[in-house]
C-alpha cells in the first residue's frame, strides 16, 4: 500500500515535471526559430523526411526532379535563410566539353583555385579545392614530380606551372567503381556525382589515378554571404558530410553557355575551355595546331584534360 | 536435459539456446560482461564518428581508406577459411575435422559479421545504406567489384549460418540431418569461401590507379594467407574450448590444422618473396609504395617498423609451426600462432591498405596512423565479433556433445 502510494506520487510528480519540461522546451523552440516558430522546423523535417526517401537522379521523371529541386529551395529558405537557384538543365546536343591547359603560359597566381572555391561553394572549413597547381622545375613532365604545397612569390625563376583537377575521363575508374552508380558521365562528358545517392564508400576516391575526387570529412561551411546562388543540382549545390564531391567543369555556368569559373578567372589565358565537337572552338584549334599530351595516357581512362606548350 | 522428442519444436530451441548463453559459471559471466564494455566502448566511438562524420578519424583524401577497411580485409581471410575445415570433412568424410568443422563455421559467421560492422562503419553516410539494395536501391552490378563483394560476403554468411544451423537443429530434436537439404549448399559454400576473397582481392586488384595493388599475385596471396591466419585463429579457439568445456578436442585435430597451417603460411611467404623481389630488384616508378611500406619515403616511415616486424615473426610463427620442436605439448605452438596472426594481420592489414594509397596518384607522401575513434570503434567490433561466436558457438557445442552421448549408447 505505502509503495503503492509513494509510485503513484513519484508518477505525478514525474508527469508534471515532464509537462513543464515540454512548455519550456516548445517555448525555446519557438523562440530559438526567430519568429517561424514550430511549424517551420517541422516543415523543414519533413521536406527532409521526403528528401531521405527520394529516388537516384537518373530515374527521377522530369516531375519528380521539380519536386526535389522545390524542395531543396525550400529547405535553403528555412534552414540557411537564403533564396538559391538550382537547375536541372540537360546536356545539350552535339556537346563534348573538353579543357586545355597552356604549360608555358601558367605562372602559379593560383586565381584559379580561388574562383572555384567560390563558384562552386566549397568548404573553408577543410579548405578543399578542386584544384591543385604543382610547381615543377625543368625536365619534370608530370606533377607527381612537382610541388604542391608551395607558398612563395610567384613565378619562380626556373620554375614552370601544371593544374591538375578532375580530367573528365572518357573512360572513367570511378564511374566503374561506384556501387551506387552514384557517378556517371553525363553525354556532354562532364563526370557529374548524385550528391543525395552517395553513401561515401570512397572506392571511387581509390580508383582515380589523379586524384579529381574531393570527400566531406566534416560538415561543410560557407559563409552565408559567400554562397554562389546559382545553382544545379549536379553542381554547386548544398553538400553535406559523407559526401563525395569533384569538379564538375561548373556544370551550372557552362550548361548555361558560359565558361568555367577557373577558365575565366586566369589571368595569363593558359587556360582553354570549350566544345570539342564545335570545329570553330578554341579548344579545337589547340588540339589541332599545338603540340598536347595528357597524363597517364598508359591507363587508357582517355582524359579530356590536355596539356600543351607554346 | 532428458525431453521428451516430440516436444522440441523451434520455439524450444531458440529458447533453450538464449538459456545456455546466459547461464554459466560466474568467469563466464565476467566474460560477457567484457564483451559488453567493449562493444559499448564502440559504440560511444560511433556516435562521436556520426556527429563528426569521418573527420573523427585519420583518413584523409591521400589516405581514403584506413583502420576500418584494413580490418575488414583480414576478417575476410578469417572467414573464408572456415573451407578449410568444410572441405575434409564434408568431401573427404575426415571424423576428426568433422567434429570440429561447426566450430570454423562459427568463426566464420563471427568474422564476417566483423567484416560487414567494418565496412559500415567506414561509409560516409551510413542512413543512405540502403541505396546498395537491389530493387529499392541501384546495385552497379556486374560492373563495380564493390556491388560484387557485398553480394558474396552476404551469400556467404547466409550459407555459413543456415547450414549448421539447419544440422543443429536436427541434431537437437535427435534426428539426423538430411544430406540432400544440406549438401548442395555445403559444396556450394566451398566455392563460395574462395570466391568471397578473390573477389575481395579483385577490389584492390582491379584499380590501375593503384599500382601497389594492381598486381595479379593479390588474389592467390590471399588466400595462402587466409588459410594460415584462419586455422590459427580456429586452433586458438578450439583450444580455449578444449580447456573451458568438457567438448574435447584431440591432439590429433591441432596436428591437422597445423599441417594446414604451415602449407599455406609457407606458400605465401614464397608469394611475399616473389613481390618483394619484383618491386626492389629493379625499383620503377610503381615501387614507390613498396619503397614507402619497407624503407619510408621523403621522411615517412611510420610502417617501416610494423612491416619488418611483421616480415619477421610471421617466418619465426612458420618455421616454429613447421619444425614443431614440441611435439607432444601442443600448448607451446600457441605463441607460433599467435606470431603468425599478428604478423598476417600488419602485412595483409594495415601494410597493405595505406601503402595502396600513398605516395598519391599525384605524387604526395603522408602518414597514417589510426585516431582514438578509430581504436575505440574497431575494439567495439573485435567485441561484436567474439560475442558473436560465443553465442553461436556454446549452443553449438552442447547440442553436439549431447547429440554425440546418445548415440554412443
Amino acid at each position: 500500500m505505502d509503495s503503492d502510494k509513494k509510485k503513484k506520487m513519484n508518477r505525478r510528480t514525474f508527469l508534471k515535471g515532464a509537462a513543464s519540461t515540454a512548455i519550456a522546451a516548445s517555448a525555446a523552440v519557438t523562440v530559438g526559430c526567430e519568429g517561424k516558430g514550430l511549424l517551420g522546423s517541422s516543415e523543414a523535417f519533413a521536406l527532409e523526411f521526403q528528401e531521405y526517401f527520394k529516388k537516384y537522379y537518373r530515374v527521377m521523371t522530369p516531375v519528380e526532379r521539380q519536386e526535389t529541386v522545390t524542395r531543396l529551395e525550400k529547405l535553403a529558405r528555412i534552414k540557411q535563410d537564403i533564396t538559391v537557384n538550382i537547375d536541372t538543365t540537360n546536356p545539350g546536343k552535339n556537346v563534348l566539353y573538353g579543357y586545355a591547359f597552356n604549360v608555358t603560359r601558367c605562372e602559379g597566381y593560383m586565381e584559379c583555385i580561388q574562383a572555384c572555391v567560390k563558384e562552386n561553394n566549397l568548404d573553408r572549413k577543410s579548405n578543399t579545392q578542386y584544384i591543385q597547381i604543382f610547381e615543377m622545375e625543368p625536365g619534370q613532365m608530370t606533377p607527381d614530380q612537382g610541388d604542391s604545397k608551395f607558398f612563395h612569390m610567384v613565378p619562380q625563376d626556373g620554375h614552370f606551372y601544371m593544374g591538375v583537377q578532375c580530367f573528365h575521363c572518357e573512360n572513367p575508374p570511378c564511374v566503374r567503381a561506384c556501387p551506387t552508380k552514384a557517378t556517371w558521365k553525363e553525354d556532354d562528358g562532364i563526370v557529374v556525382v548524385d550528391y543525395d545517392w552517395c553513401i561515401g564508400c570512397r572506392y571511387c576516391m581509390a580508383a582515380c589515378p589523379y586524384m579529381g575526387r574531393r570527400f566531406n570529412w566534416n560538415q561543410p561551411e560557407v559563409p552565408k554571404d559567400e554562397i554562389t546562388k546559382n545553382q544545379h543540382y549536379l553542381g554547386n549545390r548544398k553538400r553535406v558530410k559523407g559526401m563525395m564531391e569533384k569538379c564538375t567543369f561548373c556544370i551550372q555556368r557552362t550548361r548555361k553557355g558560359k565558361l568555367t569559373a577557373c577558365a575565366e578567372a586566369c589571368p595569363t589565358g593558359a587556360r582553354v575551355f570549350g566544345n570539342l565537337l564545335d570545329p570553330d572552338s578554341e579548344i579545337r584549334f589547340v588540339l589541332e595546331n599545338k603540340k598536347v599530351y595528357r597524363l597517364k595516357e598508359d591507363l587508357g581512362t582517355e582524359p579530356k584534360f590536355w596539356y600543351f606548350i607554346d | 536435459m532428458k525431453k521428451n522428442t516430440a516436444s522440441k519444436g523451434i520455439f524450444s530451441f531458440i529458447k533453450d539456446c538464449l538459456l545456455w548463453n546466459l547461464s554459466g559459471p560466474i568467469s563466464y559471466q565476467i566474460y560477457l560482461c567484457i564483451l559488453v564494455c567493449l562493444m559499448m566502448a564502440g559504440i560511444y566511438g560511433y556516435v562521436v564518428q556520426f556527429k563528426l562524420g569521418l573527420s573523427a578519424t585519420n583518413m584523409s583524401n591521400i589516405v581514403s581508406w584506413g583502420f576500418y577497411i584494413s580490418n575488414f580485409t583480414f576478417l575476410v581471410g578469417v572467414a573464408a577459411a572456415a573451407v578449410m575445415l568444410i572441405l575434409p570433412s564434408y568431401i573427404f568424410k575426415d571424423k576428426d575435422l568433422y567434429k570440429v568443422a561447426i566450430i570454423g563455421e562459427g568463426v566464420a559467421v563471427g568474422a564476417l559479421v566483423m567484416c560487414m560492422t567494418f565496412v559500415f562503419v567506414d561509409l560516409g553516410r551510413p542512413l543512405q545504406f540502403w541505396h546498395l539494395t537491389p530493387v529499392i536501391g541501384q546495385l552497379n552490378f556486374p560492373s563495380s567489384l564493390l556491388s560484387w563483394d557485398i553480394i558474396v560476403l552476404n551469400g556467404y554468411l547466409a550459407l555459413n549460418a543456415l547450414v549448421p544451423a539447419y544440422i543443429l537443429y536436427c541434431h537437437y530434436k535427435g534426428k539426423e540431418p538430411v544430406g540432400k537439404f544440406y549438401k548442395p549448399f555445403i559444396v556450394l559454400s566451398i566455392g563460395w569461401a574462395v570466391a568471397i576473397h578473390m573477389v575481395t582481392a579483385f577490389l584492390y586488384q582491379g584499380l590501375p590507379a593503384r599500382p601497389f595493388w594492381n598486381n595479379p599475385l593479390m588474389g592467390p596471396r590471399f588466400l595462402a594467407s587466409a588459410f594460415a591466419a584462419g586455422p590459427a585463429i580456429i586452433s586458438l579457439v578450439l583450444h580455449v574450448v578444449n580447456s573451458t568445456t568438457d567438448f574435447k578436442i584431440e591432439n590429433k585435430i591441432f596436428n591437422k590444422l597445423r599441417i594446414i597451417i604451415v602449407s599455406a603460411a609457407v606458400i605465401n611467404l614464397l608469394m611475399l618473396f616473389s613481390e618483394i623481389f619484383k618491386e626492389f630488384y629493379f625499383p620503377t616508378h610503381h615501387s614507390q609504395s613498396a619503397t614507402y611500406l619497407f624503407f619510408g619515403l621523403q621522411g615517412h616511415d611510420s610502417l617501416v617498423p610494423w612491416i619488418w616486424t611483421a616480415i619477421s615473426i610471421n617466418f619465426i610463427g612458420t618455421m616454429i609451426l613447421a619444425f614443431n620442436p614440441f611435439r607432444e605439448r601442443q600448448i607451446i605452438l600457441f605463441p607460433a600462432l599467435i606470431l603468425l596472426i599478428v604478423g598476417i594481420w600488419i602485412e595483409k592489414g594495415i601494410g597493405l591498405i595505406v601503402p595502396g594509397l600513398i605516395p598519391s596518384p599525384m605524387g604526395e607522401v603522408t602518414s597514417y596512423a589510426p585516431s582514438n575513434v578509430e581504436l575505440l570503434i574497431t575494439l567495439g567490433i573485435l567485441g561484436l565479433g567474439m560475442f558473436v561466436v560465443t553465442m553461436l558457438l556454446k549452443p553449438a557445442l552442447i547440442i553436439e556433445k549431447e547429440y554425440e552421448d546418445s548415440h554412443k549408447h
